[in-house]
């Protein structure tokens, strides 16, 4: 069970790169179409040779950790393997070398690969109409969130107040922020919302309510419906944050649980990769009273050629030029095709069944706050480790010296040093019970090899205060802080 | 559906007989009972099916296009899809863990001193996702710069980036105020600007080369006008091989988009916003920033860093919402510079001018079109100016298998008859013989 990352040298790319060699014979005005007073005077990149580049991002590439290296169970990040095929069609010229202001009768295909998409995910979300064009789950928030303006703006009303859980996604109130909203965060009760407090807390003044469900604890929230009703009763709309959709298709939906506004996070749910922090795309869909709101254009379809729609007096606007993450949707496309309705339900219950066989093994050597049965992912809580001098921290440095990528730890910020873990449904019952296996060793090791952890990996733990105070964020400010020092 | 043996095996050790005893805590109020949706395919029929149905779309390597308007057909070598395809970057999360991450960490280090170097500007975060939604949080940051409640923008800029930049400050209750460009030259308008610093206007943001072309020439002066407002410029920044960059002229906040360094068109998406500021408005920033530092035993490690601005931190008081990026075009752009280095960029971008100009002089060579209708130096973009309507033109030319420009009257109705053209290194001389035949034939 030993894992050991390659650890290379790899300088930066600029180190040791000579200032400006000279240019014999190249003529920066480009026979006097540029002006000398606009031309720049040095550009210090570097000149390398291919062979050496290749090796650089190659040697990188062998110090950082993907799906691909092995398990992630990096809860809220859905880290399911992402297929081949849906990489390997995205490289395909009809999808590569299309430019978005073409002629529609051009890109009939890209057109109608879109419009399906819209169509596919109005079924999984039990949603009237959807937008591609958010270019990720907090974008398809910022959008959701402008929608809900919309909507209060065209009754002529003027609501100030977004209401979410505390166990909400960071990105869930700076998203109701930007759009100008002020937010009001409702304390957990045993692990779900407080129906009570929700009820006392909506007014006139609340625009809306965001909520995932299952929660980031992983726990469904049985009351959905009777929240749906309190927050419709005060005349606001209720949003379902994506993020955890992964647990529920087929079984349930968004829009079934009367949610007005869902977005849909592609690079999660729908193994589109995450690269390493993005692109992702984060669709928005909505119930029929939000439809005249959606983003322009739209793609419409009349029985026999595809074509935008601009003219949609009511629309919030654009959330981002042309049409979104394009490349991102055909990934996804391609996932939903090859699942099928059948392979999605699959997908949900054996993401929940993972979760679960491992809360179950887990759930004795670490405390497992609020209940029992969980969806996709599960929160323990590793206050018991603290007694001897270790932390949840700890805990996930060291997973990462067995070769497991750590939980998302610290969050939800509800229970005392939380340990999120989110299988997913593509690891197998070996790979999970091994991973269990770890984790019980880990517990029971010297507490000391846990504070010292990772030292299987190409770096040990990094200074993070000295890049806060350091702020060297490029090669150019190192070269000057080097300068000034010497 | 059936279950593994595997699955069987997990229930069995929890004691359960089905995977629905899982689902018990789902209301049956909430039930939907499965997805109408089709059956699954195989990834032979996936790839038979899709494959047929995205053969429709006539791209850029089979006939011409001449659009650009933000989205840049660029030569891609073989050896950036290579390395940005190792799966340990495609397949990883947001480098949460930095110990496991280096590989990423370091590119997006790299990513950043490459903008930072070519923009001049001391920080550049680690990516927006694209130019039009970065165009929208600098208006938020200059507002938390300089205050106020209005920002102005200049008329020639993309419509898409406009509606964008609307829908932003629309949340936070900004203003936006357009500023005139000259009709001649297609460059900031200078007096129109002076008289629209109003109070309660916290910057202005500009383009050089801007959306219809022309190179902004007096980059100095609008910093002058501006005083101790927020100075927000857009670039190309593979025009930045060449020009004096936004960071010399004193810009506050310099955004852009780095598509043009190896990512396709894609249909516009993804993109790879740029944003970039000086030092003092660090924390005031969108985005993720990566920041060098040293190990337990003292290596060169890179880590993400004041992330006390982000949402998982700050909440509500965050600079911005954003988390997902674009962080794999990051390390795209960082491959491709190291691949082309500076020598070849400088070529690449001389060849764009080049290819430019000689398309242009060639347009007004023939009677009835002018181009570039502005009088100021270009990159590889420009209007036409046609005697025929534009819409007309365009249709030609698709009759004839050619993508032409984007008519720009809808958005400009001052350029009547006018389409903006765009020409990179792509274009042979072959592309631009077979554009002109079809001017010819229409004069």
């Amino acid at each position: 069970m030993r894992y050991h990352q390659a650890v290379h040298e790899v300088p930066v790319l600029f180190e040791g790169c000579e200032k400006a060699p000279a240019e014999g014979g190249f003529d920066p005005t480009v026979g006097g179409a540029l002006p000398r007073e606009l031309l720049r005077s040095e550009l210090n990149l570097p000149d390398l040779a291919e062979r050496d580049v290749v090796k650089h991002f190659t040697n990188l590439s062998q110090m950082n950790f993907g799906v691909d290296n092995g398990l992630y169970p990096l809860g809220s990040c859905t880290m399911k393997y992402n297929p081949k095929i849906c990489d390997e069609v995205v490289s395909w010229s009809s999808v590569a070398d299309i430019h978005p202001l073409q002629d529609p009768s051009t890109i009939q295909g890209a057109l109608r690969l879109m419009y399906e998409l819209e169509r596919m995910l109005c079924e999984i979300g039990g949603v009237d109409a959807v937008t591609l064009q958010p270019a990720a789950g907090a974008h398809g928030e910022y959008t959701g969130i402008h929608l809900v303006r919309a909507y209060h703006e065209a009754k002529g009303e003027t609501r100030k107040e977004i209401v979410l859980p505390d166990t909400a996604h960071g990105t869930n109130p700076a998203s109701a922020a930007m759009v100008g909203y002020d937010v009001l965060e409702l304390p957990s009760k045993e692990g779900c919302v407080d129906v009570e407090a929700l009820k006392s807390s909506v007014s006139k003044d609340t625009a809306a309510f965001m909520l995932t469900n299952p929660n980031t604890l992983g726990i469904f929230e049985k009351d959905v419906v009777e929240i749906a009703g309190i927050v419709h009763d005060a005349g606001a709309l209720l949003y379902y944050d994506g993020a955890n959709l992964n647990a529920i298709m087929g079984k349930t939906s968004p829009g079934k649980m009367n949610f007005d506004i869902v977005h849909f996070n592609l690079h999660k749910t729908f193994a589109t990769p995450h690269g390493g922090g993005g692109p992702g795309a984060g669709p928005v869909g909505v119930k029929s009273a939000l439809q005249d709101f959606l983003p322009v254009p739209t793609i419409v379809f009349d029985g026999q050629k595809y074509s935008l729609d601009s003219s949609r007096p009511k629309s919030i606007g654009k959330v981002r030029a042309f049409f979104g993450n394009f490349a991102v949707m055909v990934r996804a496309y391609a996932y939903i095709k090859m699942q099928g309705g059948e392979g999605l339900q699959a997908a949900s219950e054996n993401a929940v069944l993972n979760s679960n066989y491992v809360k179950e093994k887990l759930k004795g050597d670490l405390e497992l706050p609020y209940g029992n049965l969980r969806k996709h992912e599960f929160v323990l809580s590793g206050k018991s480790l603290k007694s001897k001098g270790v932390r949840t921290l700890d805990f996930g440095k060291r997973l990462l010296d067995y070769g497991y990528h750590a939980p998302t730890v610290y969050f939800p910020i509800i229970v005392d040093e939380a340990i999120m873990i989110e299988p997913t449904e593509t690891e197998t019952k070996e790979t999970l019970d091994r991973f269990i296996e770890v984790c019980k060793t880990i517990i029971a090791e010297d507490p000391e090899l846990l504070k010292a952890a990772p030292q299987n990996t190409a770096r040990r733990r990094l200074d993070e205060a000295k890049a806060a105070r350091d702020m060297i964020f490029s090669w150019r400010a190192y070269e000057k802080k080097s300068a000034g020092k010497g | 559906m059936e279950l593994s043996k595997c699955s069987l095996e997990m229930l069995r050790e929890m004691g359960l007989r089905s995977v629905e005893e899982l689902f018990a805590d789902v209301p049956k109020e909430v039930r939907t009972g499965g997805l109408k949706l089709p059956e699954g395919m195989s990834e032979l029929e996936l790839r038979r099916d899709l494959g047929m149905m995205l053969s429709s779309n006539r791209t850029s390597s089979a006939r011409p296009c001449f659009l650009g308007a933000g989205v840049y057909n660029h030569f891609i070598p073989a050896a950036v899809k290579a390395v940005v395809s190792r799966s340990e970057f495609v397949t990883a999360y947001t480098p949460y863990q930095p110990e496991i991450s280096q590989g990423m960490l370091q590119s997006l280090f790299e990513y950043q001193s490459y903008m930072a170097e070519l923009t001049a500007m001391d920080v550049v975060n680690c990516s927006m996702y694209d130019a039009s939604t970065a165009l929208g949080e600098a208006v938020l940051m200059a507002n938390r710069i300089s205050g106020g409640d209005k920002f102005l923008i200049s008329r020639a800029v993309s419509p898409e980036k406009k509606a964008v930049a609307a829908l932003y400050a629309r949340g936070a209750d900004i203003k936006i105020i357009e500023v005139a460009y000259e009709p001649a030259t297609g460059l900031v308008d200078l007096s129109d600007l002076k008289s629209k610093l109003t109070d309660g206007v916290s910057g202005f943001y500009f383009e050089t080369p801007n959306f219809l072309g022309p190179i902004e020439t007096r980059c100095g002066e609008i910093r002058e006008v501006l005083g101790n407002r927020t100075m927000v410029v857009g670039v190309n920044p593979m025009a930045l091989a060449l020009l004096k960059p936004p960071g010399e002229a004193g810009a506050d906040i310099v955004i852009g988009d780095a598509q043009v360094f190896g990512t396709p068109m894609n249909l516009g998406g993804p993109m790879i916003g740029i944003f970039g500021c000086k030092s003092d408005h660090v924390r005031k920033m969108p985005g993720r920033l990566i920041g060098m530092t040293t190990d337990l035993e003292g290596r060169r490690s890179f880590c993400m860093t004041l992330q006390t601005r982000e949402q998982h931190i700050r909440r509500s008081k965050a600079t911005s919402n954003i988390c997902t990026n674009e962080a794999l075009l990051a390390v795209t752009a960082a491959a491709y510079l190291a691949v082309v280095g500076r020598s070849g960029l400088r070529q690449i971008a001389a060849k764009n001018v080049e290819n430019m100009k000689s398309l242009a002089s060639r347009i007004s060579a023939i009677k009835g079109f002018k181009a570039p209708h502005f009088k100021a130096p270009h990159f590889n973009e420009f209007v036409i100016k046609s005697d025929i309507p534009a819409t007309k033109l365009h249709d030609e030319l698709l009759m004839r298998g050619i993508q032409g420009g984007w008519i720009l009257e809808g958005a400009f109705p001052e350029l009547k008859h006018g389409t903006l053209c765009a020409t990179t290194e792509m274009h042979t001389k072959q592309d631009h013989d077979r554009l002109l035949t079809v001017l010819e034939a229409l004069r």
